[in-house]
């Protein structure tokens, strides 16, 4: 085998591989993207319901019930509007009144939010950035990006 | 006055540096040899500056010296010894600086054993080390330096991250710091080579030792993570696909493929091109692994601070060391490319294959890693990319690895048949299709996927005991053969023996295990996979620098009991924050693992509880992987002294 065609090879495998691999990661990616709303974003209506997203915010003061074993509701706001989360399980160590978190999780026909996960980071002045971006949004009466762009 | 003695020797080790990169560089363009001497004493006294700087910081800890913001910010007085010596990485400054000592400590280990290296090239090496040097220097006095004075000084420290007060905290950065920062010596190399515009055999291996102790570092390094992840973030899984691990896994990933690529380039001469972009790739990503986790553009629990003058600071040094390096290749790689030619039924087609194989996972991990900062940096709005996206590409670009990895070692260089390969291999196939039938008929498989995983470890298994068994079988005295195998070969076959052990871990822990939240009041208990856990009480207990309550749970299979855990919940009162502390009985077949969430009224409380199956064989597999790369590191002809016997004489070893 010369030199020559040996390189065309090399390089015939790589492409192959890179195109497969490119194709799977867009298949992929496509399918396993979440985007971040706010409160207020889900109180307009411009969330999807019935599809995996997260929501961020703080904690509202005097919000958080717990229901039948480790059943859990809580409201989470922006400032400007309050959505309220339901979840069922053990929250991280440092969710607590006050604190932003973000949650995982599906939104329901009444508007209300089914969490399948809570997060909470691991310092005490420690903000999530997409909560602080929509807090300061609400507060300037401005709206967050739109995740799915101009339409 | 200590700090200020450290901080002082930061910026002599920063002026040797510069004198480190620049004289030898200039001396080897030049021809000059006494500008080329140079390069190892001034590789050697900045590595004895980095660790006087270092020592000076470690000493503000251990002696509480809360007027250094750094140590004020990150200790405490209450905080045990080991922990506060720990602390002096615990936080951003200090592992900058513990990243400076360990990359000046490769070019002091460079500079010693670089003996037998010609002379230009040695100096070329370390020369393009100090370079490295220079840019980490400057980054850490500029934007992060760890003496800054505090006035007047705190009375008290503000005490480590409770996360990071875990005896896997304390070694695992400088393991994985290790192995980050030791590609840059192939990457040291490679660029020396380009410079140099010969790369032959002598070349190789000079690079393959390096290399493999690097990989063996990182290995070790992002598997004591894991570890530290499952024993402590309470949350009993073992990997995250986080940002930050990704970029500790993409430079590992790579590293693997130039591993393989330089066997390729030593025997048989091939893939010269293709390996130093590799070795430009590997420590290119190294430097990206740090841009994502020092700037803040990541949210994890490693993303200490968010200073964007930092993040314009790396991006900046990225863009120089990547844009240098490939601009140094695109001008000098067709004067070192070329060597050996391959039929298409050959090891090298197979390690081609690896190597593609390896460079894609890394480049899709790297598009889901970096997705959202774009999409979010474009406007587009905040999206992240969960671990099913990384599932669904990785695990099956990497079954085909899986298949090959016993298979390659069995195929001849250059040129092989396919009755030849198919004869060496069939013992392997027929040992692997009667393990997995019996198997299957035992009841081991739950689900199809758990008896696929098993057959592919299995196979792993057979096929590379088939390499072994190709070695012993013309040999009188076998089992005497077997302690005459090259530590490369050894190394080699336990490496890839690990992945087997790691695949069945991996899919044992994802199929078999079983968790639930449950509430539970004192006397109440839970069933979860034929074992009864019982909550007994719970009893409040001082801690050094923190105050505990723990619960005491008897777990039960039958009327036996198996075990007896403590789940902790910490309290840190300095830091404000709760820690939970699992509880967890190690089994080789799987782990029981208990943690205790919040009280939920009437002192019940909310409890984890896990069984996680086989998850151990992950680290096992881990830890098997990186003792072949040291075997195979520590082989003989490696030695300085046998570094000019021929090619030939080494064998057809990979």
């Amino acid at each position: 085998m010369t030199p020559r065609r040996q390189r065309m090879i090399f390089v015939a495998v790589l492409l192959l591989g890179v195109g497969v691999a490119a194709g799977l990661a867009l298949m992929a990616l496509g399918e396993n993207m979440l985007y971040f709303f706010s409160p207020s974003q889900i109180r307009s209506g411009e969330a999807p319901t019935g599809q995996t997203l997260r929501v961020g915010g703080l904690v509202v003061d005097g919000t958080v019930k717990r229901g039948d074993g480790l059943a859990v509701r809580f409201d989470l706001s922006d400032g400007a509007h309050a959505v309220t989360v339901h979840y069922t399980g053990i929250l991280p160590d440092l969710f607590r009144e006050g604190q932003g978190i973000v949650a995982m999780g599906r939104l329901g026909p009444d508007g209300s939010f089914q969490a399948q996960e809570v997060l909470a980071k691991h310092d005490e002045n420690y903000m999530p950035p997409e909560v602080a971006e929509a807090l300061k949004m609400a507060r300037e009466g401005g709206s967050m990006a739109n995740p799915h762009g101009p339409k | 006055m200590i700090a200020e003695l450290g901080h002082f020797a930061l910026i002599l080790a920063l002026c040797l540096s510069a004198v480190q990169a620049v004289i030898p560089l200039v001396g080897a363009a030049r021809g000059i040899v006494a500008w080329q001497a140079v390069a190892g004493p001034a590789a050697q006294a900045q590595f004895v500056f980095v660790a006087v700087s270092f020592a000076a910081l470690t000493w503000s800890f251990v002696e509480s010296d809360f007027s250094v913001l750094y140590v004020a910010s990150n200790s405490n007085t209450d905080l045990p010894l080991f922990y506060r010596v720990s602390a002096v990485w615990g936080a951003h400054e200090g592992s900058m600086l513990l990243w400076m000592l360990i990359l000046s400590g490769w070019g002091f280990a460079v500079s010693i054993a670089s003996r037998s290296l010609p002379f230009s090239f040695r100096a070329r090496v370390l020369g393009i080390l100090g370079l490295v040097s220079i840019g980490f220097g400057l980054f850490i006095l500029i934007t992060s330096n760890p003496f800054e004075r505090l006035l007047p000084p705190a009375i008290e420290g503000r005490d480590l991250n409770p996360l990071l007060q875990d005896p896997g905290m304390i070694i695992h950065p400088p393991l994985l710091y290790m192995g980050y920062v030791g590609l840059s010596v192939p990457f040291a190399f490679a660029c020396a080579a380009l410079l140099d515009g010969r790369l032959n055999a002598a070349w190789t291996r000079w690079t393959r030792p390096w290399t493999t102790v690097a990989w063996v570092f990182l290995t070790l390094g992002i598997a004591i993570g894991s570890w530290w992840a499952y024993n402590e973030l309470g949350w009993g899984g073992w990997w995250f696909w986080d940002p930050v691990e990704n970029a500790s896994f993409m430079p590992w990933l790579v590293a693997t493929a130039l591993l393989h690529s330089l066997a390729v380039t030593e025997q048989r001469g091939a893939f010269r091109a293709w390996t130093v972009l590799l070795a430009i790739f590997g420590f290119s990503l190294s430097l990206l692994g740090t841009f994502l986790v020092r700037s803040g553009v990541l949210v994890s629990v490693h993303a200490f601070a968010t200073d964007p003058a930092r993040g314009v600071f790396i991006l900046s040094f990225l863009a120089i060391v990547i844009g240098g390096a490939l601009g140094l290749f695109a001008w000098r790689a067709p004067r070192v490319s070329g060597g050996g030619q391959f039929d298409y039924l050959s090891r090298e087609t197979l390690l081609l294959v690896n190597n593609v194989l390896l460079v894609v996972a890394s480049g899709a991990i790297l598009l889901g890693t970096l997705y959202p900062l774009l999409h979010d940096a474009l406007g587009l709005g905040k999206l992240s990319v969960g671990p099913p996206y990384f599932n669904s590409i990785f695990v099956p670009l990497m079954i085909p690895v899986a298949l090959l990895v016993g298979i390659g070692p069995l195929v001849r260089w250059k040129a092989d048949t396919v009755g030849a390969v198919a004869a060496r291999v069939r013992w392997a196939v027929v040992a692997t299709i009667v393990a997995t039938v019996a198997l299957a008929l035992l009841g081991a498989a739950e689900t199809m996927g758990l008896l696929a995983a098993i057959a592919l470890a299995l196979w792993v298994t057979f096929s590379t005991l088939s390499g072994v068994w190709q070695r012993l079988r013309n040999r009188r005295d076998r089992i005497g053969a077997l302690g005459t195998l090259p530590r490369a070969f050894v190394g080699m076959t336990l490496a890839h023996l690990g992945i087997a052990v790691f695949v069945v871990g991996v899919a044992g822990v994802t199929v078999l295990s079983s968790e639930k939240d449950v509430r539970l009041g004192t006397g109440e208990s839970t069933e979860l996979g034929g074992y009864r856990f019982t909550l007994v009480g719970v009893a409040e207990v001082p801690g050094p620098n923190y105050r505990a309550i723990r619960g005491e749970i008897q777990v039960h299979q039958g009327e036996e009991r198996v075990a007896l855990l403590h789940p902790e919940k910490r309290f840190y009162p300095i830091q404000a924050q709760p820690m939970t502390e699992a509880a967890i009985y190690q089994r080789l077949t799987g782990d029981l693992y208990v943690a205790l969430g919040d009280q939920v009224g009437d002192g019940a409380w909310a409890v984890r509880v896990h069984e996680k199956a086989f998850v151990r064989w992950i680290w096992a597999g881990c830890l098997l992987m990186s003792l072949g790369g040291a075997l195979a590191a520590a082989d003989r002809r490696y030695r300085p002294e046998r570094a000019r016997v021929p090619a030939a004489a080494a064998g057809s070893r990979a």
